[in-house]
């Protein structure tokens, strides 16, 4: 199981979905990902893909500016 | 080995992909969403940079109709392709910079293609007869069909019996009883479909995310390819058409004011690309500069800068000018607003 960090700061929503939705299509089931992001929407549309897709929000947690998710591959064909 | 038929629906988040998606899921078919992201859908932008809006950002409406739908969304980034279809449109534009048939053409023949790579079997979209100026009339919905090469695989379920029969209906994949003849601007019809389905919440009936159709925005995006000399474009062009006030007090330069914290901290990232101005002995908005702004322009720059600071109304306002890293600091008595002609704002 890896763990792997994703620097999505700067992109607007919904580019960081995007960018999550590639990088998990070369990750393994039970890999980690973190994604840092500055758009606030991340918040419900990552949760939101991860939801209709069978991959886990494991946390999250934001400041003034930033906005980071702890996401974990699901068991699914998703992508 | 099952059966089971497989669709793709184009779902851009509205109601009308809402219901067509719906009516071929009721009919036993498994469906899954593709949308496309061209780099003009960015109606949550302003939310998502300015500082007052924050704390309320906007849904993604194609993931919301997913989720309601219980099935997968595949968003792919076409914004590279979409260039020539903006660049280029066959069919020409509406009533601003959209090319919507072309728009469609493209999407439809990339949903072609997403088909024919995942193994489905037809597309479905949310396209109304009659709805749309451009293309969704009787006479271009055809011109989808053949232009895109999906041919007889594309199924407007919500209007598909004022349609020629297609392969899925001829086939008996779907049950063309059970589709809808809807035509028209009219949204009853969907209204009363989504109140049937229990749809609640969606969003609003023909609404649209995308900016090309929006004037003041085509004009902003006009202006840039107009003083660039070129129609090309980059993805951050597009985005900054969207944030600040945009300013041209002359043909080689434009500036580009944040109107509020949150956009100064937007902006932020992009000084390195740019010149960029800032007041710095009052508070005030930071400022890029698109183009190539010459010595003798920065007086004229920075007292414009000026008027939009917190100093607007002394007789002396310092502003730091930072070109290709050399910083320039002028002392200028800021513009008055009325001295500066509204031709210059884009």
């Amino acid at each position: 199981m890896s763990k792997i960090a994703l620097d999505l700061r700067g992109l607007l929503c919904p580019l960081p979905v995007i960018r999550v939705q590639d990088k998990i299509k070369t990750l393994q089931q039970g890999d980690e990902l973190e994604v840092t992001c500055t758009d606030p929407g991340v918040m419900h549309d990552i949760p939101t893909w991860c939801r209709i897709n069978g991959h886990s929000v494991l946390a999250s947690r934001s400041s003034d500016y930033e906005f980071i998710l702890n996401l974990q591959v699901g068991g699914s064909d998703g992508d | 080995m099952s059966n089971k038929r497989k669709a793709v629906a184009l779902i851009s988040g509205g109601l009308d992909s809402l219901l067509a998606a719906k009516v071929i899921q009721e009919q036993g078919v498994h469906v899954e969403g593709i949308n496309f992201f061209t780099g003009f859908c960015v109606e949550g932008h302003t939310h998502a940079i300015r500082k007052k809006d924050k704390a309320k950002p906007k849904r993604n409406n194609a993931l919301w109709v997913a989720e309601q739908l219980n099935m997968k969304l595949h968003i792919v980034d076409v914004i590279e392709e979409y260039k020539s279809v903006l660049l280029n449109p066959k069919h020409g534009y509406g009533a601003n910079m959209n090319p919507c048939l072309d728009c469609k053409v493209f999407m439809v023949a990339k949903a072609k293609q997403w088909i024919e790579e995942n193994d489905f079997d037809f597309i479905i979209t949310g396209e109304v007869v009659g709805q749309r100026p451009m293309s969704q009339r009787k006479d271009t919905m055809p011109v989808i069909s053949r232009e895109s090469g999906a041919d007889d695989l594309l199924l407007r379920p919500l209007c598909a019996k004022n349609l020629p029969e297609t392969l899925p209906e001829h086939e008996g994949w779907v049950n063309r009883d059970e589709l809808f003849d809807f035509s028209g601007r009219t949204r009853k019809p969907q209204m009363a479909l989504a109140d049937q389905y229990g749809f609640e919440d969606y969003a609003t009936p023909a609404g649209g995310c995308c900016f090309l159709t929006d004037k003041s925005y085509s004009v902003k995006l006009v202006d840039l390819w107009k003083y660039r000399g070129s129609k090309e474009y980059e993805l951050d062009d597009i985005m900054l058409l969207k944030v600040g006030r945009h300013i041209r007090p002359g043909g080689n330069y434009k500036l580009i004011v944040a109107r509020e914290e949150g956009e100064s901290r937007f902006l932020q990232g992009y000084k390195k690309g740019f010149t960029w101005l800032q007041v710095t002995s009052h508070g005030g908005p930071l400022t890029l500069v698109e183009g190539e702004i010459t010595e003798a322009d920065l007086p004229l720059a920075a007292r414009l800068v000026a008027r939009f600071s917190q100093g607007r109304d002394a007789d002396k306002v310092s502003v730091e000018c930072v070109r290709d890293g050399e910083v320039t600091t002028l002392d200028v008595k800021p513009m008055p607003a009325h001295e500066i002609p509204a031709e210059w704002y884009v």
